[in-house]
């Protein structure tokens, strides 16, 4: 699609809704939001970035091949959730540092799991999303 | 320590899966990788298997909620024993995959997929929560649609679309089951629900949800009327992903119907009568399907439509013996399903097509080979000191005891359908002189592989052969196992005890 | 609002029965993907709908004394929408890819691994 507007437009958007995408993952945890709602923010961010300038120029933004997103993502995640092994609890019970944490908040091993999860869902929607429009 | 080792093999699939992802354009470290890690994987799954055979049912709650809320991760024998078939089978087409599939179609990630499967099969005997078994028969589902679609031939595409719409609708129905099941008793825990479903005066209601699982697993499982889509797509994917198929995934349909059936909605007089009728007409219509075909996939196809029929049958008498030949049938059922389709795999290897009147002198050319082939083929049909004789015994001792003549003529009838297509695959496969065979004009025959390659295709085919010669021979342990399972299925109060009182762990 | 949901409910479960028994692969998936809808909506009603009370306790008292709405019916419907999506796009890549490969969108042409014997 070439239209100024929108290209020009997009080109803001996509840092605004990375940082929104971030923003909604860090507060899922006592607010709605979270890590898949995050992901699929930013994966649309990525989206209608491709939308304005073509596929070739996401794929030169994102560098990295979406789809080791998905194992880097699945790797935190199965780390958060063995992590109580380590005090001889149940897995995926939810471990928290005590104090919050200057503008992420309460850290523990749930938002290590929603990161990891946010990560497979940009590195899952991504593949699809590329995988579609490059057979078209 | 032991709350460790109940959801390890489950994980650790997970992180083989994840490790075998990051090797996604190294195929030849894959299959290293893969058949090391399926092997320290069934390790795993022997250690607890060994822990709940000798220390009796082990419970987790995950997340470190109690009972009813969270979801709980049981490990009692039947599901154990599961496990570990699920590993046995996972090692052994694992090998068998890295000699048999093209590299066009290993590149697009078929290893850790296999991984993916596993880990959701054992997940599926493991959880102790209704809508968790629903979560990892999705896991299931979303693995095998990869695996069937691999490779993207016509006939693989074409057969996919059967399977993936027949099963999505599965999944509709087993989550209209659990919406209903929530609705009657506000829980979801098995064990919980075993309880609540019980004080409910609304039989009516609760037939129906029982109705909705029996669809929803049946399908799954591939019962009479609902079969369709497993002829139609089980013979389209490569040998490797038919045997992970065959063996397994009609399986865990079969595990979750014993799992609710004995658990949940126990003892109801409609239910017995409609799994009985399904039972023997899925026996007849998967050994007249058999009769007809001559394609070996499609013949082994029906074969499992048939034989799912046994396991039905025991469900539908609900004896204690029955449910033991249903178990003891289980166990020989996965490793020589697995087993017959990887035969099929080295059999169309050797010759290049599957369809049995063009195939011939597999007994002339190759005759320990063919040898080795005729353990699977013959414990199939049950001969005595095979592996598939003691089950279909308790079946009848089974229905003796519950006056079910029907169901025992059904069953007697099943065998002798078995025998007869088994003998005609030998005679037209082994015995008859091959001489007209049509050449193919691309893939490796047999004789032209390396060394390594031909040991990687006869080596799970040697180790499946193994075991379930064990089952047969070594019938009194596997007997002794599967009584204790019947008798935890039957009597289920040590099962709901053990996960509803499990002390929580304090920080 | 519990009859409109049931209404909701029945007309997206004919809808997506209808289109699942047409001969079109896209009407199929369309079909599921109602389906799909339908069934989230009636785990929802069948967890009871309980208006403007949401599971949040007091930071005062320790459990609730109210009548609260049940949350458990959302996680579940949340999981199977998460689900159904990667299920949803895999079979439509799927169809996508089938419809490329035989040029036809009628599944009565879609027999021919059942024809061959």
């Amino acid at each position: 699609m070439k239209s100024l507007i929108f290209q020009t437009a997009s080109k803001y958007l996509l840092p605004l809704l990375l940082l929104f995408s971030v923003f909604i993952l860090l507060r899922g945890h006592y607010l709605p939001g979270g890590g898949f709602v995050g992901g699929l923010m930013a994966a649309i961010a990525f989206i209608l970035h491709s939308f304005a300038f073509g596929l070739k120029e996401t794929r030169s933004i994102v560098r990295l091949n979406p789809r080791y997103l998905m194992p880097i993502g699945l790797a935190l995640s199965i780390m958060a959730a063995v992590s109580p092994w380590l005090v001889n609890l149940p897995v995926m019970t939810g471990l928290w540092y005590d104090e919050p944490i200057k503008l992420i908040g309460m850290v523990g091993s749930a938002l290590v799991f929603d990161i990891g999860v946010y990560l497979v869902v940009i590195g899952s929607t991504l593949t699809i999303m590329f995988s579609i429009t490059d057979t078209i | 320590m032991s709350n460790i080792w109940i959801v390890l093999p489950i994980l650790f699939q997970l992180t083989s899966a994840v490790l075998l992802l990051f090797f996604w354009n190294y195929i030849k470290i894959q299959k290293i990788l893969s058949a090391l890690l399926s092997l320290l994987g069934l390790g795993i799954s022997l250690v607890l298997f060994k822990e709940v055979y000798n220390e009796g049912l082990l419970v987790t709650q995950s997340g470190n909620w109690s009972a009813p809320f969270g979801i709980s991760f049981v490990a009692d024998t039947f599901g154990t024993t599961m496990v570990l078939l699920a590993s046995v089978a996972g090692l052994a087409v694992s090998v068998f995959a890295s000699a048999s599939m093209t590299k066009a179609r290993l590149q697009f990630g078929f290893y850790p997929m296999l991984h993916f499967l596993i880990m959701g099969l054992q997940g599926a005997f493991l959880t102790g929560d209704i809508f968790n078994l629903y979560v990892w028969f999705e896991v299931i589902i979303i693995s095998s649609f990869v695996l069937i679609t691999i490779g993207g031939k016509k006939a693989q595409l074409e057969g996919a679309i059967k399977y993936v719409a027949l099963n999505l609708l599965a999944s509709v129905f087993f989550l209209i089951g659990i919406a209903f099941l929530y609705g009657l008793t506000g829980s979801l825990n098995m064990a919980d629900l075993a309880l609540k479903v019980q004080e409910i005066d609304n039989k009516g209601l609760i037939n129906v949800t029982a109705s909705l699982f029996l669809v929803a697993f049946g399908i799954k499982s591939a019962v009479f009327p609902l079969y369709f889509w497993l002829p139609a797509s089980y013979h389209t994917p490569p040998p490797a992903v038919a045997a992970i198929f065959g063996g397994l995934l009609t399986k865990v349909g079969v595990y979750a119907m014993v799992r609710t059936f004995t658990l949940i909605f126990v003892g109801d007089e409609f239910l017995s009568v409609i799994l009985s009728v399904m039972a023997a007409l899925t026996i007849l219509s998967g050994g007249l399907g058999a009769m007809v075909h001559q394609h070996l996939g499609k013949i082994f196809g029906y074969f499992i439509i048939c034989h799912i029929g046994f396991m039905m049958a025991g469900v539908g008498m609900m004896t204690e013996l029955a449910i033991m030949g249903t178990v003891f049938y289980l166990v020989h059922d996965i490793v020589v399903k697995t087993n017959l389709f990887m035969v099929s795999g080295i059999v169309l290897k050797i010759n290049g097509t599957q369809n049995i009147k063009e195939l011939g002198g597999m007994y002339q050319n190759y005759p320990l080979l063919s040898l080795l082939m005729a353990i699977p083929l013959f414990s199939l049909v049950g001969i005595p000191p095979l592996s598939g004789f003691w089950a279909k015994l308790f079946f009848i001792q089974g229905g003796l005891e519950s006056n079910e003549y029907l169901l025992i003529a059904f069953i007697v009838l099943g065998s002798f359908l078995t025998l007869w297509v088994i003998a005609k695959v030998w005679a037209e496969v082994f015995w008859k002189k091959g001489e007209n065979l049509p050449k193919k004009a691309r893939g490796i025959y047999f004789r032209e592989l390396g060394r390594r390659q031909k040991l990687a295709l006869i080596l799970p085919v040697v180790f499946l052969s193994i075991i379930s010669l064990y089952i047969g021979l070594g019938a009194e342990n596997i007997v002794s196992l599967s009584e204790r399972i019947a008798k935890e299925l039957m009597n289920p109060e040590a099962y709901i005890e053990a996960v509803m009182s499990k002390k929580l762990n304090a920080l | 609002m519990e009859l409109l949901l049931i209404f909701i409910i029945g007309l997206l479960h004919a809808a997506g029965i209808y289109m699942l028994l047409r001969r079109s692969m896209f009407k199929m998936i369309i079909g599921l993907i109602f389906l799909g809808n339908g069934v989230n909506l009636l785990i929802f009603l069948l967890g009871r709908l309980v208006k403007g009370k949401p599971p949040v306790i007091d930071e005062a008292s320790k459990v609730f004394t109210d009548i609260y709405a049940d949350p458990v019916p959302q996680a579940l419907i949340l999981t199977a929408i998460v689900i159904g999506f990667g299920l949803q796009s895999f079979a439509i890549i799927l169809i996508k890819r089938v419809y490329k490969v035989l040029e036809t969108d009628d599944l009565d042409e879609l027999n021919s691994t059942d024809e061959e014997i």
